[in-house]
């Protein structure tokens, strides 16, 4: 056997069954392979695509997404997407192509710059939970099984797989091993008793608990756990933006998302909390505000599978080192037995504090107001369909104003903010979930950085509907450069290109343009209904601003009105 | 911000390419500072043992700590106790010793410190000299006025006291 086989066949054995990737002259092997393996191989047009269609994937499925680009270039173009799997903790496996260890032509070896040469391990290295390169044919199942266990379990996370061409044709005796043992790896997931039972006494005394929710939520498919026990102990929960969707947005404990664009009522109460229990988030500078104004009064508990979070941003009381699922399930059923649920006088205050602000959202303008928008899309499109985002106004307007209702149907990029994520993700997820109907809420600034991939959607026969809120502007810049920098716009201004109905013909795809909020739910339900891929360019003002806001660097308290 | 320390970590890592390199560059992604650090094999000729010297508080310590323990190649790490480690470096120091009046305050003072002359020429001195930092420290800081030509360390490396250890069992 091939090493190129080794690795296909060690793909099957963990069930692989779609990659997205672009060939190259170091792949060939390998797709040489694939070609009779009944693997589908999904041909994008930027390798960025590929890791963000892998991570798309990911999120829908919480399996791992699978990405494959050449040696060079192919690689480094991946960087971007497994830089935003990192931030994010998404279960992405990239395999590369790479020149040879070993060769007649010594000019073509690592380490000799050769044609399409990158160290790719090294770039990498800060941006992946691991990485390796193979040095034997023999050793790819081993390799494989290593990167599927790592990337998956623990705090989930990106691998790369280095495979040189000269290991890919390398023929060996293969054997494929039953388990994995990586001697220093050994994710702890169960709770210590000693700091559950401190957590115990901290939620039992507490007259104020608010549940703080991240993305860990999600990725542990904590949800049902977390409901319970936020109803046991009549807990308002707030969530992240990773932890968008962990709780159903309309249920009456759920007060929305905390952050820079966080709801009003979700940055209020997490403020007034005695105990903040927090679980499965990182505290990132984006959700908290400035630290020394965080929550200062509440004793925190911290729940996290990454002991490295935990200290990290904040001092917390009691540290938890555990899945998010299991130490949600082992303190529910201690409390079932000590707490009567109750409707305290918290839980009524908060519920006159939901009241007053969601009258306020109610009347959030006329016109092609974005907020509409995204109220109008949640109403139009199924309870399960999956809504990705780009990066700036669009996904603030989004995490604002689109509610989500299940987990795993809400993808943005949190962690690194990256433009021209939600267009690739979408095509991952809606791989991931034919059945569902998967949009990409954009701004034009963002789609235009992964567009070219509407070629994909298309030729693969992937169809997902893109939202493109389109003000011509580099929005969410233009909006700071508006509020701090006295309305010195600079390079903001991206002008009426291109003309995004054209754009989506030119590929094969739909493309509508509306001009009116009836236009738009007209244009929306006829998506749904198509099952084609669709652009609904929808113009909106240049000098919408999404608010309420906290600028950076300031307490949650300092929020921005519109 | 607490106050800052000198502290010591002890890993066992894997020992195959690249370990060196992810351990450093977590340094430098997460903003740390590599005081010295020593890296050699130890039994099973496949693990090695790492002494890393960090300046930090408190906080950042314990970060790096978990930062160490969370790369996958590294299999344990420590942070050893300063009251019960014993630490030694060895340094090798060329001394200018041209003026001949010089030469036997030089070995004079080698002597005191346990240095070893290793090598003479016309014109330099050769020693070498083992024990903790702060002695090595000393050491240099005399030789200063006669002229260093040439200096170089291994950074610490350090076991703890009795039979507390940092191993794979």
């Amino acid at each position: 056997m091939t090493g190129a086989e080794a690795l296909v066949e060690a793909l099957k054995r963990q069930k692989v069954d779609v990659i997205f990737g672009i060939i190259g002259g170091a792949t060939l092997s390998i797709y040489d392979v694939l070609l009779d393996s009944g693997i589908r191989h999904i041909l994008v047009r930027h390798e960025q695509c590929a890791a963000h269609a892998a991570d798309g994937y990911a999120r829908a499925l919480g399996k791992p997404g699978i990405c494959m680009a050449t040696s060079g270039p192919g690689a480094t173009n991946l960087v971007t997407g497994i830089t935003n799997a990192y931030m994010d903790s998404s279960p992405v496996i990239a395999f590369t192509g790479q020149v040879n260890r070993f060769s007649a032509n010594t000019a073509y070896m690592i380490g000799r710059d050769a044609f399409q040469e990158a160290d790719i391990i090294g770039i990498t290295t800060p941006i992946t939970k691991y990485n390796t390169q193979a040095t034997s044919a023999s050793e790819i199942p081993k390799i494989v099984k290593e990167a599927f266990h790592i990337a998956t379990s623990g705090r989930p996370g990106p691998v790369l797989v280095d495979l040189p061409k000269d290991v890919q044709v390398e023929r060996a005796e293969i054997e494929f091993p039953e388990s994995s043992g990586i001697r220093g790896y050994n994710p702890v997931t169960e709770p210590h008793p000693l700091q559950v039972k401190k957590a115990l006494d901290l939620l039992l005394n507490a007259e104020r608990p608010v549940i703080l929710a991240g993305g860990g939520i999600i990725l542990s498919n904590a949800s049902p756990e977390l409901l319970a026990l936020a109803e046991l102990l009549m807990a308002p929960v707030v969530t992240t933006l990773m932890g968008k969707g962990c709780i159903p947005e309309n249920h009456p404990l759920a007060l929305g998302c905390i952050g820079m664009h966080g709801s009003r009522v979700a940055n209020r109460v997490v403020l007034d909390a005695d105990v903040l229990f927090a679980v499965g988030t990182r505290f990132s500078d984006r959700s908290t505000g400035t630290l020394t104004t965080f929550c200062p009064e509440a004793k925190i508990i911290h729940i996290d599978i990454d002991a490295a979070e935990i200290g990290k941003n904040v001092n917390v009381d009691v540290p938890i080192v555990a899945d998010a699922k299991r130490a949600l399930r082992v303190i529910y059923e201690v409390l079932t037995s000590r707490a009567a649920k109750k409707k305290t006088k918290w839980f009524s205050r908060v519920k006159d504090v939901k009241e007053q602000y969601m009258n306020e959202v109610e009347s959030a303008g006329e016109g092609l107001k974005p907020p509409l928008l995204m109220k109008e899309l949640r109403r139009l499109i199924p309870e399960d369909s999956i809504a990705t985002t780009e990066v700036g106004q669009n996904q603030m307007w989004a995490f604002l104003y689109f509610k989500v209702y299940k987990p795993r149907t809400f993808m943005s990029s949190g962690g690194l903010g990256t433009m021209g994520f939600g267009f690739p993700a979408a095509i991952g997820a809606k791989v991931a979930c034919p059945d569902k109907f998967v949009v990409d809420i954009a701004g034009d600034g963002s789609f235009i950085m992964t567009e070219h991939d509407l070629a994909t959607s298309v030729a693969e026969d992937i169809p997902v509907t893109v939202v493109v809120l389109n003000n011509s502007t580099l929005g969410m810049v233009a909006q700071w450069q508006r509020l701090f920098f006295g309305r010195r716009y600079v390079s903001v201004d991206l002008g009426t290109l291109p003309d995004f109905v054209k754009l989506a013909e030119a590929y094969g795809a739909r493309g509508v343009r509306v001009g009116s909020v009836s236009e738009f739910r007209m244009a929306v339900k006829e998506a749904v209904k198509a099952e084609v891929t669709t652009v609904i360019d929808v113009p909106i003002s240049s000098e919408e601003n999404v608010f309420p806001m906290v600028p950076a660097g300031k307490s949650l308290k300092e929020m921005i009105e519109g | 911000m607490g106050e800052e320390g000198t502290h010591i970590i002890a890993a066992i890592v894997e020992h195959k390419p690249g370990v060196l390199y992810r351990v450093s560059n977590m340094f430098r992604r997460r903003n740390f500072n590599i005081e010295s650090i020593s890296v050699g094999p130890v039994e099973p000729r496949d693990l090695a043992r790492m002494t890393i010297m960090v300046k930090g508080d408190e906080k950042t310590i314990e970060q790096v700590i978990k930062h160490m323990a969370k790369l996958i190649d590294v299999i344990k790490v420590s942070r050893l106790d300063p009251a019960n480690t014993v630490t030694r470096e060895m340094a090798l120091i060329k001394v200018n010793s041209a003026n001949t009046r010089n030469r036997s305050d030089i070995i004079n003072y080698a002597n005191i410190f346990r240095a070893r002359v290793i090598d003479v020429s016309l014109e330099s001195l050769m020693m070498e000299i083992t024990g903790d930092h702060e002695k090595i420290n000393a050491f240099i800081d005399l030789m200063k006025p006669f002229g260093v030509k040439e200096l170089a360390r291994t950074g610490i490396t350090a076991l703890s006291r009795g039979m507390k250890s940092v191993r794979i069992e």
